[in-house]
């Protein structure tokens, strides 16, 4: 009775969802041990030893592990997953790739997005965009679980020794290839963990108009955000999006400006602690899930907001 | 080449969804339906690159009841050459509909597979891998720019951290992603064509798969509701309230 969890990271640390992931993987089972499969990742496995709520690291450090291509990664998952009862990912888009051909290679079924562990076997996973939610029971031996990360806080970094074990890579069937990785280099903060998160959306009318989202986030030392309309316009790129495809985010703060709050929007930021609404438009359905609504001409709005913001003596960063 | 092109029917993406009393799911009666967003960029895909001439032959299928075939007509309307409608009156996982379309493929032999890479009502997120790994093929998922080439694809991939590009061997599962391409609308004139293309049926039950659900649906129930805000006369009392309110800033 254990947890395999297959930590996602750069080779060289953890990526912070790992954490998140960890916390619930220890619901489900406090026997958490970590698959770190990379190529050059000792430190990677050093940070998962590190993490109290890890038994045991398990690390595989090839160059076929470098890029975590599912086809390489999964076998190595699949070979390794004998010994236990679950295996967990996050339902990011790290997860989501490769967890469902360890699903398939083990013929169980995969509970996709858990937001709630209630026992080993049953959990509470988001449909339909978040508007409904499923509690559902897994009748298989073995489980292949993605979670979602934004609803278990991150476990704490440091304080335990966990063994590190290396195990054995799996072969590699070799067809298919990394080419590239064009990472949006950011100085904000990631938009998954950021405490504020300000979103523009079609209201913005342009990219170059993303200016005033991208001052007030720095003010405030938030992401940005965006809907699907200003990512689908050409306004931002894609790992700006927040929605049911997109990024899911719960901040303290979360303003949306000139998004009219389609469905599928929602579906990614209706549990923000705070919501503020920014639109001209009285009627738009943004404006029946935020805390705070201000009707008014963006292009007006935040740069008295601005000028609101470098008038207080302290801002909480 | 050919490509084998995978449909889904489900609650149209504009309904606001009503869940059920009982707990036992989401009402579907007189709610309007129709083909999974994403599918719809798989199929416009697969027509692109039949238009390129790299393609001869599209087949769409879709696995559901008798009126999940209107997903397939659709299909047939934009350009899929034929059509294969496996019948399934009752719900299957993403693993028995991955089964299921193996199956398929053995027998129609395509060179891609092109899928969704999320329905929009249960938000898996698996078929397409799951089926991938099963025919033991590379897999594109994500994929918001295709190209074909003559023995592979490059593909690149929408990931949390920005775009990322793989290049798959063929044969391969691709699933498309919302920005991949914009769907077209079919012509009134393909409409009736599309009528006389042959749909091929099949019975789910009966393709010797095991499509025996195994996750178990204990109950479907309503979110929290956020309760109901207020509006704010203007930014001096919407950053007043941020600060001394909510305390947030």
């Amino acid at each position: 009775m254990s947890v395999l969890l297959i930590a996602e990271h750069n080779n060289k640390n953890l990526k912070p969802f790992t954490l998140n992931a960890i916390t619930a993987a220890s619901k489900i089972d406090p026997e958490v041990h970590v698959l770190v499969a990379g190529s050059g990742s000792e430190n990677v496995a050093k940070e998962a030893a590190a993490v109290p709520l890890v038994k045991k690291v398990l690390h595989c450090d090839s160059p076929n592990y470098q890029n975590y291509l599912p086809e390489n990664l999964a076998p190595l998952v699949t070979k390794h997953s004998e010994k236990y009862d679950h295996i967990v990912a996050s339902a990011n888009t790290f997860g989501k790739n490769f967890m469902p051909r360890v699903a398939a290679a083990l013929d169980t079924s995969q509970v996709s997005d858990i937001i709630k562990v209630n026992s080993p076997d049953t959990f509470v996973r988001p449909i339909y965009a978040g508007n409904a939610f499923a509690t559902v029971k897994s009748n298989d031996k073995k489980r292949c679980v993605t979670i979602r990360p934004t609803s278990f806080e991150p476990a704490p970094k440091t304080g335990g020794s966990a063994q590190i074990d290396k195990v054995d890579a799996a072969d590699v069937p070799n067809f298919s290839k990394f080419v590239k990785r064009e990472e949006t280099k950011s100085e904000r903060p990631e938009l998954g963990t950021a405490r504020i998160v300000v979103s523009g959306g079609r209201g913005l009318e342009s990219g170059e108009n993303f200016k005033l989202i991208n001052d007030i986030a720095d003010k405030l030392n938030a992401a940005v955000g965006a809907s699907r309309a200003a990512v689908d316009a050409g306004y931002i790129s894609n790992d700006h999006q927040v929605g049911q495809t997109g990024k899911v985010v719960v901040p303290d703060l979360y303003i949306a400006v000139g998004i009219s709050g389609a469905i599928q929007h929602l579906a990614g930021m209706k549990e923000s602690k705070i919501i503020v609404a920014i639109n001209k438009d009285g009627e738009a359905p943004i404006f029946s899930i935020a805390d705070y609504g201000l009707e008014a001409d963006l292009f007006k709005a935040l740069p008295e907001f601005l000028s609101e913001l470098n008038k207080l003596n302290t801002i909480q960063k | 080449m050919k490509i084998l092109v995978a449909v889904k029917r489900v609650i149209d993406y504009n309904v606001q969804i009503r869940v059920k009393q009982d707990g036992s799911g989401v009402h579907t009666d007189n709610v309007k339906m129709s083909t999974n967003p994403p599918d719809d960029n798989a199929t416009e895909e697969s027509v692109k690159l039949k238009e390129s001439g790299k393609v001869k032959e599209i087949v769409a299928v879709t696995i559901g009841d008798d009126k999940a075939q209107e997903t397939v007509r659709k299909a047939l309307a934009v350009g899929a050459d034929r059509g294969i409608h496996v019948k399934s009156d009752t719900y299957i996982e993403p693993l028995g509909i991955a089964k299921i379309l193996k199956k398929v493929v053995e027998k129609e032999k395509p060179d891609m597979v092109f899928l969704g890479k999320q329905a929009i009502d249960d938000d898996c997120n698996q078929t397409g891998q799951m089926l991938a790994a099963m025919l033991n093929w590379p897999q594109a998922t994500f994929s918001s720019k295709v190209t074909l080439k003559d023995k592979s694809m490059e593909i690149v991939r929408e990931i949390d951290e920005g775009l990322e590009t793989v290049e798959v061997n063929l044969p391969a599962v691709v699933t498309c992603d919302l920005r991949l391409n914009e769907p077209r609308y079919a012509s009134l004139p393909n409409i009736m064509k599309a009528k006389k293309k042959p749909i091929d049926q099949m019975v789910a039950k009966d393709l010797g798969v095991d499509i025996t659900n195994r996750v178990q649906q204990l109950k479907v129930e309503e979110p929290p509701k956020r309760k109901a805000g207020i509006k704010v006369a203007n930014v001096a009392e919407l950053v007043s309230k941020l600060k001394n309110e909510a305390k947030v800033i």
